[in-house]
């Protein structure tokens, strides 16, 4: 059996006194797809930001396709250029072009010679449909197109695995569409995906496992049917209640 | 003519107001003029072709008493640029390292920072000044036991005096060879980055830039006779000689408008880096970026649009600053003006001069500043 | 217990709620480590520092305080302790000249009460509480006060502002400087934002060129220039004209915050009130500019510290405020004259502390405001 993806044991994390994760244990396997839910505070963003090391983790273990996180900056390293993440407000560089958001890593990063970088990166804002707007720089862009830009921009270095920090809930609503159709897109190509949403509907017809956090702690973990239609435990319950 | 027309009244106040401006300069023009011609002193700047009879203590370019009042409040100019040059260059050195000083995680580095940004910027400029000039001038000994930093720094009550190379073709032959290796720099640096645009690795370039900028001009030096006879300064008589001048006056006004600019340079900067959103440098990481490169790519091109225009105010204050001059004996342009001012009566021409010079500079400098923005404004839709 | 999935089985799905247990490296070491420690360059870094400050420290000590003269001593004791310590002597010895300046001895109470009216006024203003109606009268009565303290009439004798000096007269100069260039500053504000061209034109005339220029030179032309510009035989007190070059030169400062804080301004606000049929005055004065200088209230303060700073450089047209003060009454005492620096000092420290107090306030400010909205 492969190594899984993503292998996470007993991991606690504090900020401050405040115990943001406390002790969870998750394993994702390649190719798998998991939805986090929860409500506000739950750690959910803490716990995927601890996988690519944007948050440090102070008890517990963290590997990524076999590779311990830690304190050595080559494990760093190679797990970042094997993670890739969209986050909830984008983050894409407002002053280099869509097109130079998506090149800069590949040709820093990877020494890829500017051609390669330019087609590679083209081909990704084709998948994302956005090709078009290559040379536009991010503020003239709507928020759906910003987002999807940042998923090509992510894509341009070749992950394995994605993680997604909410992607959709700084978008206005007729824009979620269109990124929930490019994240599932992607899924289908067979990426493991780690996402952060309130999007039950992409949980529904993505998801492999949907796991509920709250307080820190993972409460349930089950594939969507069963998940929505029959939770096991009462915080569930109440959660689910409230969202939908 | 519809009085309750806005646009008509509009109007209406308008013409009076420059009724009332054209009245009331009609009116002091009126006086000036009375007040002149009872004096005796003549309008127009006619005076600045005579003899200015005053000795200026510092003349970057040859200067006597017997020279125009024109001559004069030239080398008061000349002043005000040299000391406000270095003190932006000192400053902005300053100010840049104490700025990310501050952001530090060294919490006692990052104290003694922000304890002398909060010391510099609470206390005028004006007794700082003093303080200098009192240290430089009542702490430092008399010229006879004057203190001597190996022969090639001499500090004494007259000032400080720097050991200088002697002049020879042979310096001048490697500042020439330092300018040509500064222009390869630059092509060697363009020729990096189309290697890597096609290729995807690039030639080093720091390590090349450092090696030409240090051997081209070493080597022309060396070829041109290796000149070596250096002017120390001596002893001889009432002061040393020899070697570069620096009066405490001059000394003074530059390391207080140095260390004065700086704070509020810290500060410029401090806002400047902490005006990037901290998104950026996540997703900068969550590409595999390292740590130079985050801030060579991501942080600096978006923190210098925030640095660059309260930094070119900074400038501007530190060259009106340098008017305090007059305050500490450096003979500055309002200095000098105002010993023009003095001698000769012609208090409108000499300030009209003064102000005239000090605009255009402003002016110069915002119209640069205007250019930079436009050209660095992130484009929105 | 949830039934397993089939693809891969999750160690304790289930948890129950747990307590939350203590970080590890909590506790002072464990911050003292990470303030000053973290990693190899930063202990370098701290160790250095603190090898620095401990060659510099204990001889700054012992000249400032340890070995230092204080209290109201002798010359003698300070020539003893010449380059040992400081002598603080010097500014028991010359305090009623720092503070007072030329002021007449027996009636230096009066200025005394005028700094602390003086003080009072704007650490009045600054008070949340106070900000209602009633403010500006407390001003027109403290100022009233202020005056008749310092001037004299109606009871007191009669003292000419050419014998004001001090620390009174750094206060005045800041206070009435920036009080009354505020008015004018509102006016230039608005005149450069207007659509008519000829207000403009001079608004943006007078705010540029007195910004263009230092400090010092619009304060030359007041003092030489104005014996010009008025009718023969027609003066006005030295004190009067260094105001009246600090109000047009604050005015222009000024105005620049004003107008940042009336473009912080929505222009919906401006539509809203045109539609409800404000005319100008109302909407400015109703609902544009109590907005305009909220958002312009802090900027104002840091104004408000530049002038205090500023206002020493009146000392370049002989008038005596506080740092003048300070520097006049060593100066001109050959027996005190070497100890100018421990004076220098004191002086700062005053200033140093005016300045910290305001700044700190001003932060105070924009927390606040940042909390309301």
């Amino acid at each position: 059996m492969d190594a899984p993806a993503v292998s996470i044991r007993g991991l606690e994390k504090w900020f401050g006194d405040f115990q943001a994760l406390r002790s969870v244990d998750l394993e994702v396997a390649r190719g798998e797809r998991i939805v986090v839910c929860g409500p506000s505070g739950s750690g959910k963003s803490t716990l995927i930001r601890c996988i690519n090391r944007l948050e440090v983790h102070e008890r517990g273990r963290i590997l990524v396709e076999g590779v311990e996180l830690d304190d050595d900056l080559r494990n760093i390293d190679t797990i970042r250029a094997r993670v890739g993440m969209v986050f909830q407000q984008f983050n894409l560089f407002p002053h280099l072009t869509v097109l130079e958001n998506c090149t800069l890593a590949p040709v820093w990063v990877r020494r890829l010679p500017r051609r390669d970088a330019d087609a590679r990166a083209l081909a990704l804002l084709e998948r994302v449909r956005i090709a078009d707007q290559a040379n536009k720089y991010p503020g003239q862009l709507s928020g759906g197109q910003q987002q999807r830009a940042a998923i090509a921009r992510a894509l341009c270095m070749e992950p394995s695995i994605m993680l997604f920090d909410e992607p959709t809930s700084a978008l206005d609503p007729e824009m979620v569409k269109e990124v929930l159709d490019t994240m599932m897109t992607l899924a289908e190509d067979g990426m493991t995906m780690i996402v952060v949403t309130h999007e039950m509907g992409f949980a529904r017809a993505v998801a492999d496992r949907v796991v509920f956090m709250d307080e820190g702690e993972i409460v349930e973990v089950a594939p969507p049917a069963q998940f929505f239609s029959a939770p096991q435990q009462e915080r569930t319950r109440r959660f689910l209640g409230q969202i939908l | 003519m519809n009085l309750r027309s806005e646009r008509v009244r509009g109007w209406i106040w308008q013409v009076a107001l420059l009724a009332a401006v054209a009245g009331l300069l009609a009116w002091l023009v009126g006086n000036t003029l009375e007040n002149l011609a009872a004096r005796g002193i003549q309008v127009g700047f006619g005076f600045l072709d005579q003899e200015a009879g005053f000795a200026i203590s510092q003349t970057p370019v040859p200067y006597a008493p017997g020279d125009s009042y024109a001559r004069a409040l030239v080398i008061g100019l000349a002043n005000t640029l040299i000391v406000s040059a270095i003190g932006i260059v000192a400053a902005t050195l300053l100010g840049v390292v104490v700025g990310v000083a501050r952001l530090a995680g060294n919490r006692l580095l990052a104290g003694l920072a922000t304890a002398y940004v909060e010391a510099v910027r609470n206390v005028p400029l004006l007794l700082q000044l003093f303080v200098w000039y009192g240290i430089l001038t009542e702490w430092l000994p008399p010229v006879r036991q004057a203190i001597s930093l190996g022969g090639v720094v001499v500090m004494s009550q007259r000032g400080l005096r720097f050991a200088w190379p002697q002049a020879h073709a042979g310096w001048a032959v490697a500042g020439i060879a330092l300018l040509v290796a500064i222009v390869l720099a630059f092509a060697w640096r363009y020729r990096a980055e189309r290697r890597r645009d096609a290729t995807g690795s690039a030639p080093p370039v720091l390590p090349v830039i450092a090696a030409l900028l240090v051997a081209l001009p070493l080597a022309a030096w060396w070829l041109a006779g290796a000149p070596m006879a250096i002017e120390y300064p001596v002893l001889r008589g009432f002061d040393h000689r020899g070697g570069i001048a620096m009066s405490p006056e001059f000394a003074a006004l530059a390391i207080g408008l140095s260390t004065y600019t700086a704070g509020f340079i810290a500060e410029v900067v401090r806002a400047g880096l902490l005006s990037v959103d901290r998104g950026q440098v996540d997703a900068a990481k969550a590409l595999g970026l390292s740590p130079g490169q985050r801030l060579r790519l991501v942080v600096m091109p978006q923190a210098l649009r925030v640095i660059v225009p309260p930094l070119t105010n900074q400038y501007l204050n530190l060259t009106k600053n340098s008017s305090l001059a007059v305050a500490i004996g450096y003979p500055d342009l309002v200095s000098v003006a105002n010993t023009t001012m003095n001698q000769t009566g012609q208090a409108i021409e000499a300030m009209a001069i003064v102000m005239a010079v000090y605009l255009t500079i402003s002016l110069a400098i915002a119209a640069a500043m205007n250019l930079f923005e436009a050209r660095t404004r992130l484009v929105e839709r | 217990m949830t039934t397993p999935a089939p693809a891969s089985p999750l160690p304790r799905p289930d948890r129950v709620s747990s307590r939350s247990s203590r970080p590890p490296r909590a506790g002072l070491p464990a911050r003292i480590r990470q303030a000053f420690f973290a990693s190899r360059r930063d202990t370098v870094l701290t160790l250095a520092l603190l090898a620095l400050i401990a060659t510099v420290a204990p001889g700054l000590l012992d000249w400032l305080v340890l070995d230092a003269v204080w209290g109201p001593q002798p010359v003698a004791a300070c020539e003893a302790a010449r380059g040992q310590g400081a002598c603080w002597a010097v500014v028991w010895e010359k305090f009623r000249v720092m503070m007072f300046a030329t002021y007449p001895f027996e009636e230096q109470w009066r200025p005394g009460l005028a700094i602390a009216v003086l003080i009072a006024l704007p650490v009045l203003s600054a008070w949340p509480r106070m900000w209602n109606p009633a403010l500006p009268g407390v001003w027109v009565i403290g100022s009233l006060l202020a005056f008749w303290l310092m001037g004299g009439g109606f009871g007191l004798a009669k003292v000419p502002a050419s014998q004001w000096g001090g620390l009174p007269v750094t206060l005045m100069l800041t206070i009435y400087g920036i009080g009354l260039a505020f008015p004018l500053a509102l006016l230039l504000a608005l005149g450069r934002r207007s659509g008519l061209p000829v207000l403009r034109a001079l608004s943006i005339t007078w705010i540029e060129v007195v910004r263009g220029v230092p400090l010092i030179t619009v304060l030359f032309m007041a003092s030489v220039m104005f014996a010009l510009f008025m009718p023969a035989g027609f003066t006005i007190d030295q004190l009067l004209r260094a105001q009246v070059a600090i109000i047009v030169f604050v005015a222009a400062y000024l105005a620049e915050v004003i107008r940042g804080g009336l473009q912080a301004v929505p222009k919906g606000q401006y539509e809203a009130a045109r539609a409800l049929g404000l005319p100008y005055w109302r909407m400015m004065g109703l609902v544009i500019l109590p907005q305009a200088l909220r958002v312009a209230i802090p900027p104002i303060v840091n104004s408000f510290i530049a002038l205090f700073k500023d206002t020493s450089l009146v000392v370049v047209i002989a008038i005596f405020d506080f740092a003048y003060a300070v520097k006049k009454s060593v100066e001109t005492d050959v027996v005190w004259k070497k100890y100018f620096l421990e004076a220098l000092l004191f002086s700062m420290l005053v200033y140093w502390i005016g300045c910290y107090a305001m700044s700190r306030y001003s932060r105070w400010l924009e927390q606040r405001s940042a909390q309301v909205r």
